[in-house]
């Protein structure tokens, strides 16, 4: 490998007010033409006291220019996967949003569409779905998707509604409790729980790091609603028995629920299907390349079997002869759980994004991904120091890794949170260390995706080693990162904060307002 | 200028000389004569000098006090340290567990900011009776027996985590002080009992980081409690076990409690404090009873450490299935090998206790976790 030559980088730092700090009394933006004669004799006399606003409308009052500054600047401080290597973001598969899908979903065919209007007057929309649908259906395996949760988390909340909506439809009322892995994402514990499930939770093999099957079999019993497990893990390793874990679930008349949300590794290689899960959810705006995160809008598509078909959200996108239609009229349905269609463009963007790499290019998406990782997971551990990989038994990482600074914590005295404030000083994204509670210390867990070349993956991972010499041989630099970043370090949080300490955050200006 | 942290060291200069001669353990002067009459040189002041290596960047910033001699003003010499002297022990040729007293003490007298110690659990017992949880302490381990849980890993790593708490301040937990009757190990009889807690720093990163943020380990104690509290049926007796994790069930019922002990509930009131065994036999005869215990002491042990009032005729009339295990999942991760240890001393009942188990870790929580004979 070539030595890799490292980018001078500077961000603009503005120190910007939030835009309501901006307002001053009067100022306006935009004025507003005077009514013409014409119209308003047209009109005749109008009561505008009817729909007249009874209280003020509290908006920043803000000439234009300055406006066009403000977000010009903001948008300066910014760290996205548009403007830097989206690699350290694991578990959020920050991949490359194709533009043409932006362009696409602006234009007022799709954007100008309200979703009241008659449906006969949306069938490309329509189409979009009912295609989107069938697609989904062949890369999970299942019979059913439903794209009406706009979220992971709410796509894991809707799949617990319906398994609840099952075990009644069977009149099973000794279901009360749920079986979730550690190292599954934590909302598959919290969604569940919110609906009165008792959460049974795995810890990891302290070899494997997967599930024991011992322990998972003690955890199985009579009681078990369903089991919701993420796999590959956040850990990167693939659980290489699941197939038997849906078995043991199902003997126990258990339904099986399989978070996808972060699909890459698999797409056009495994199904959920062929494991045997009934439930499922993909987010599209991880792996089918919707934009993820604040720059959303997300989908958490839920796919399911048959058997569970009647219970998917309402309404449904159906097709009789030539027309697609929304199936509100479905009895068993779990109900409502957004309004109208859902976020359709995040549905259109995955839908542009499968058609425009088929089922070929989706499969080379999941096997660049793994590459990808299986190279840089190589890289960082030869070339890195103070890098330490846990479960390290021999088996591959898929799409991602969970690694720890631990050594370089022991000999330096910096760890992950302060490489992650020295790494956004060399324009990259922070790591995202793991879910809680961590269960390697100083961990961070980098995802480089198919969007990423081997000049990205070089790039980071001498990034990376430069950071660790600086944590050896220069660590006041590191403490007091970051210095070329538009941010700050993040103020300490005490551990011993309560919810009364975070009462006196406010994260909306109204709650300012009122707070203080 | 700021002002200079003040530290208090404290250093058994004989502490560990019964571990090299295989004399399992280093209290009372009949063993330090015998492992010195072997020759064993004391390993502690060493200890404490290598910790001290660390602190050497801030030596600006801080001012050490001690005992003259072994006990603390030699070793920070020899790292270049100037102490302040606050006496001697009462012999320089043989320093007591009473010179520890004092010493701690003179340091409690003198408002020292940080309490760092090179010993073992004889000396952290020691140094837990004077000070408790009144200052922060860092242990050196330097001791054979080393069960409680004030002492870091090895001495560098005692040494950093007392630089990082005097120069970024920081957070301070509880730490278990357990100490095993020597008498008893000798002969082959590990029966380790709680002493009390101290405070030590807690090192954890925090930052501010909307995946980061969880629940706080105050909150997960309260979880659980709340857990257990919301389970408690009517008329029966809830004997609750000894640690900071069950503590929590006693405070939120608003109840006193023995940190160290065993204690009953009933209906929400309290029928039995720091209970003994033959007090907990007849508990168990009279009434319904339900046990909830945690892990004790650093290998994670439920029964055997520190709760030996629970005996094997105590926890088999309670009976297996009327036993609940409580723990924040972090402590269940910190477990060697993630499994819970039993040791009652009958091992027919230990057998019965293996297994995998629902571990109440959170309000409507459970996490499994093995248990081991």
């Amino acid at each position: 490998m070539k030595n890799v030559e490292i980018k001078e980088f500077h961000q603009a730092r503005w120190n910007e007010p939030i835009v309501m700090e901006l307002s001053v009394p009067g100022e306006r933006g935009v004025l507003l033409p005077t009514l013409e004669k014409e119209i308003e004799e047209e009109a005749g006399s109008v009561d505008f006291s009817a729909i007249a606003r009874k209280s003020p409308l509290n908006l920043p009052e803000i000439n234009q220019p300055r406006l066009v500054r403000h977000y010009s600047r903001v948008t300066q401080e910014m760290m996205g996967s548009d403007n830097t290597l989206g690699i350290s973001q694991g578990t959020c598969t920050l991949k490359y949003n194709p533009k043409v899908q932006e362009h696409m979903a602006l234009d007022k065919r799709i954007a100008d569409v309200h979703p009241l209007q008659g449906v006969s007057t949306m069938q490309g929309i329509l189409e979009i779905y009912y295609k989107t649908d069938r697609m989904m259906r062949e890369l999970a395996g299942m019979d059913k998707f439903s794209f009406l949760p706009t979220g992971g988390g709410q796509a894991i909340y809707v799949n617990a509604q319906i398994v609840k909506k099952y075990h009644e439809s069977v009149g099973n009322t000794h279901k009360t409790e749920i079986v979730t892995t550690l190292h599954s994402h934590p909302v598959d514990a919290s969604a569940s729980s919110t609906l009165g499930y008792k959460i049974i939770t795995l810890m990891p093999d302290p070899v494997t790091g997967l599930p024991n099957w011992d322990e998972y079999k003690a955890a199985l019993s009579d009681k078990t609603a369903a089991i919701f497990i993420t796999n590959p893990e956040d850990t990167g390793i693939f659980n290489d028995r699941i197939d038997e874990f849906v078995k043991a679930a199902h003997e126990v008349d258990a339904v099986c629920v399989y978070d996808q949300a972060n699909a890459n590794a698999l797409l056009g290689v495994a199904r959920a299907g062929e494991a045997g899960f009934d439930l499922m959810h993909f987010n599209l705006h991880k792996t089918f390349s919707a934009p993820h995160g604040s720059d959303g809008p997300g989908c958490g598509a839920i796919g399911c079997k048959e058997k569970f078909a009647a219970f998917v959200p309402k309404p449904t996108v159906e097709k009789d002869g030539d027309m697609y239609y929304l199936d509100y009229d479905r009895e068993d349905s779990v109900g409502y759980v957004k309004f109208y269609m859902g976020n359709a463009q995040a549905v259109l963007k995955a839908y542009m994004w499968c058609m425009s790499l088929g089922i070929d290019g989706l499969r080379q998406v999941a096997v660049t991904s793994v590459l990808n990782n299986q190279y840089m997971l190589k890289e960082i551990l030869e070339k890195v120091p103070g890098v330490k990989l846990y479960f390290d038994d021999g088996r591959r990482r898929m799409e991602q890794t969970r690694l720890s600074f631990e050594p370089l914590m022991e000999e330096t005295g910096c760890g992950a949170v302060d490489v992650n404030h020295r790494l956004i000083d060399y324009g990259i994204s922070e790591l995202w260390m793991s879910h809680h509670p961590f269960t390697v210390p100083e961990p961070f867990t980098p995802e480089p995706c198919e969007s990423y070349n081997k000049y990205d993956l070089d790039y980071y991972v001498e990034v990376l080693r430069r950071i660790a010499v600086e944590c050896k041989e220069d660590p006041e630099t590191v403490k007091t990162a970051p210095h070329k970043a538009a941010r700050h370090a993040p103020v300490a949080v005490p551990e011993t904060s309560s919810e009364e300490d975070f009462k006196k955050l406010a994260t909306t200006w109204r709650a300012y307002k009122k707070r203080f | 200028m700021t002002e200079k942290k003040k530290i208090g060291l404290i250093v058994n200069p004989v502490a560990g000389v019964g571990g090299k001669a295989g004399l399992k353990g280093s209290d009372g002067e009949a063993v330090q004569k015998a492992a010195f009459e072997k020759g064993i040189k004391p390993e502690a002041p060493d200890k404490a000098i290598r910790a001290l290596n660390v602190l050497k960047d801030i030596s600006e910033e801080i001012v050490l006090y001690s005992y003259d001699g072994e006990m603390g003003c030699s070793e920070a010499a020899a790292v270049g340290f100037e102490v302040m002297k606050l006496g001697r022990p009462e012999s320089d040729a043989k320093t007591t567990s009473k010179d520890t007293e004092t010493l701690a003490k003179a340091l409690v007298n003198e408002k020292v900011d940080l309490i760092i110690f090179a010993g073992g659990d004889g000396t952290a017992r020691n140094v837990c009776g004077v000070v408790g949880d009144s200052i922060p302490v860092v242990g050196i381990p330097a001791g054979v027996k080393i069960h409680s849980g004030v002492y870091a890993v090895n001495p560098e790593s005692a040494g950093q985590a007392a630089k990082q708490f005097l120069t970024e301040g920081g957070n301070i937990k509880e730490a278990e002080v357990m100490d095993l009757d020597e008498d008893l190990y000798r002969k082959g009889v590990i029966s380790p009992r709680l002493y009390g807690y101290m405070s030590i720093p807690d090192n954890r990163k925090k930052m501010q980081h909307v995946k980061m943020r969880s629940v706080s380990q105050v909150a997960a104690l309260d979880y659980i409690a709340t857990d257990i509290i919301q389970s408690m049926e009517e008329d029966v007796v809830y004997i609750i076990g000894a640690g900071t994790t069950t503590r929590n069930i006693m405070i939120l019922l608003g109840l006193d409690y023995t940190l160290i002990g065993v204690d009953a509930v009933c209906n929400g009131m309290l029928v039995g404090r720091d209970l003994d065994e033959s007090q907990l036999w007849k508990l168990v005869n009279e009434k319904k009873c339900r046990l909830v215990i945690t892990a004790i002491g650093g290998q994670g042990h439920i029964f055997g450490r520190g709760n030996q009032q629970l005996s094997p005729r105590v926890i088999r009339k309670i009976g297996t299935d009327n036993i609940t295990v409580i723990a924040t999942k972090e402590k269940l991760l910190s477990l060697p090998d993630r499994c819970m240890l039993t040791d009652t001393g009958d091992s027919k009942l230990d057998k019965s206790l293996e297994g995998y188990i629902r571990v109440v870790t959170g309000l409507n929580e459970r996490t499994m976790c093995a248990v081991r004979v």
